[in-house]
């Protein structure tokens, strides 16, 4: 049970809501929040992803690099945008845009809204594996502020991909996890039908993920969700995203770095925490 | 991920004497032919007749890999922690016991520093037997610890993977290791210390799309599963019909993603060769030098 006192049902309502069809999508979000987007196409080795797009905008006057996971509504939108599940060429542009930030020196805004990275034999054959990869290492020492905010589907390593940065912030009804309820419950329940208990199990919604100190704020959605005021919810996001840029901006680069390492250098270190008991075992080889 | 069925001949040090009879009747899953436990051993756990590499266990790699008498573990007390309260049809902390109890260690990485034809390394394996090698926060622990030493000490890094991913029973937790661990490898490629990066069979998920990837050089025994997808899943999703010998070791080298494929047998060579190469540091003596120091000798003041 988590600390507002949902039980199995909550966490998989949480699941429903943060893939709810009406849900705002991160174009949605980048539209009402900044001016003159301008979304730059391709990551200069194969080919152009509409799952993951990017670009220049404009924050209150500042110049900030946003990049996104974008899924569609319509039958067209979702197959041009792959369901919002990128191949390696939408992690290599992000990579490229990102580092033109870097260049630049704009703060980095990156929306999260993935069931996960594409599972396809073409994205296995270009390396998805190796793009965030790469993307995990360049992001952990990008030489500007970097904010993320879930806004839907945190799927896995997909997510992780553009996810690296300085700030995590989830939309009140989004969810994060190491792998689809659907996926948990078929290898650790070996029954899909499982999916109920597996999200319970999971720890995925944005208040859980906050209790484990992994997630810097939940951002409040109307009532209800997202979908019923996109305004307002986008309103919430662009003042959460504002407040945190501006005290990540504050910051030194070479402390906010050190504080960017050290970030991920704890998770799961935890002294406080009752580990497994340990059993003894001889010294291996 | 976790489900596949084992295809070791190994069983932890303890048990491996009571074992013999079993091995007597081991075949190839590959050719199929009877094997001699005795030359299987010879061959580092190879079919002398196929080549199939059979899935070695921490200890053995590190025997095959490393100098004779030269690998000095660390982190052994380093053990999974369960924040989640995690329980699926067994709770995570049962699950967690019973692989200490079958594999004899503590968790799914084993690291330490040792010397590899003639230069001192840091060496991290990661051990299939133990939850498939999945990456929990101990383990990700592990990994960036034996990073951070190689940083420090500026010590070549050697990770032998094989691993099915993140460790699911940790969640979130589990997934921000694929950080952690490439955080700390971003720092070890800007003090110019190299990394050479192993993927034996199977090597998946978040491991792939994580620390394993990131390598100067990438290496990958024949015939091992690589890749970031499972072709089930991935089957599931797409309908395709995935190539001949999809995410294969040989597959991935046809398409630019790893620089070699090397059979067991010649991995000790290769990797002498890549730090004749790439390590240019004194090399230090594997075993303390007989000869006693001159009296006369100053101290010397670090």
């Amino acid at each position: 049970m988590s600390a507002n006192g949902s039980g199995p049902a909550s966490a998989w309502t949480q699941v429903e809501l943060a893939r709810h069809v009406d849900r705002p999508y991160s174009l949605d979000y980048i539209q009402a929040i900044f001016r003159n987007f301008i979304e730059l196409h391709g990551d200069r080795l194969f080919g152009d992803d509409h799952a993951l797009i990017g670009g220049p905008a404009s924050l209150d006057g500042q110049t900030v690099m946003v990049i996104a996971q974008q899924k569609g509504r319509t039958t067209a939108e979702r197959a041009l945008r792959n369901f919002g599940m990128a191949n390696p060429e939408g992690y290599r542009k992000a990579l490229r845009l990102v580092r033109q930030a870097e260049r630049f020196q704009f703060p980095i805004i990156a929306f999260v809204d993935t069931p996960a990275a594409f599972p396809g034999a073409g994205a296995e054959e270009r390396g998805i594996a190796w793009a965030i990869a790469e993307n995990l290492v360049a992001f952990s020492q990008l030489a500007v502020p970097i904010v993320t905010l879930v806004v839907g589907e945190g799927g896995s390593g997909g997510a992780l991909g553009i996810g690296v940065g300085d700030r995590l912030l989830m939309m009140e009804h989004s969810i994060y996890s190491v792998a689809p309820p659907e996926t948990c419950a078929s290898i650790l329940w070996r029954d899909i039908s499982h999916k109920v208990e597996a999200a319970e199990a999971l720890k995925l919604t944005a208040r859980d993920l906050h209790g484990l100190g992994l997630v810097d704020e939940v951002v409040p959605e109307p009532v209800g969700g997202a979908q019923n005021d996109y305004g307002l919810a986008a309103d919430a996001a662009g003042a959460a995203v504002r407040r945190h840029l501006s005290a990540l901006t504050a910051i030194p680069i070479a402390r906010l770095l050190q504080e960017r390492y050290e970030r991920y250098r704890r998770i799961g270190l935890s002294p406080a925490q009752p580990s497994v008991k340990t059993v003894r075992r001889a010294r291996q080889p | 991920m976790f489900r596949q069925k084992p295809r070791y001949v190994a069983l932890p040090q303890a048990a491996r004497a009571t074992v013999g009879e079993e091995v007597d009747r081991l075949s190839c899953p590959k050719c199929e032919i009877a094997l001699e436990p005795a030359r299987l051993e010879a061959a580092h756990r190879v079919c002398y007749r196929c080549g199939y590499h059979f899935r070695l266990r921490a200890g053995e790699r590190i025997e095959m890999l490393l100098d004779p008498n030269t690998f000095e573990e660390e982190g052994q007390d380093v053990v999974a922690t369960d924040v989640l309260g995690f329980n699926d049809s067994q709770p995570y902390v049962t699950r967690i016991e019973k692989s200490r109890a079958e594999t004899g260690l503590n968790e799914a990485a084993v690291w330490g520093e040792g010397v590899v034809g003639g230069h001192r390394v840091v060496t991290v394996v990661l051990d299939f037997a133990f939850m498939g090698g999945s990456m929990g926060a101990a383990t990700g622990e592990k990994i960036t610890t034996a990073i951070e030493r190689a940083i420090h000490r500026r010590l070549p890094l050697i990770i032998v993977s094989a691993s099915g991913g993140a460790r699911m029973q940790e969640g979130v937790l589990s997934l921000m290791q694929m950080a952690k661990t490439s955080a700390a490898l971003g720092r070890l490629a800007a003090v110019r210390v190299p990394f050479f990066s192993l993927l034996t069979d199977p090597t998946m998920g978040g491991v792939t799309a994580s620390f394993a990837s990131v390598a100067d050089v990438i290496l990958a025994e024949p015939g091992a599963m690589i890749g970031f997808a499972g072709s089930r899943v991935i089957q599931q999703a797409t309908y395709e019909t995935l190539p001949e010998g999809f995410q294969t070791a040989e597959f991935l080298l046809k398409h630019g993603m790893i620089d070699m494929v090397v059979p067991r047998a010649e991995l000790p060579a290769t990797f002498r060769q890549l730090l004749d190469l790439y390590d240019h540091q004194p090399v230090e003596p594997a075993q303390p030098v007989e000869a006693p120091v001159p009296a006369t000798r100053p101290a010397i003041v670090p």
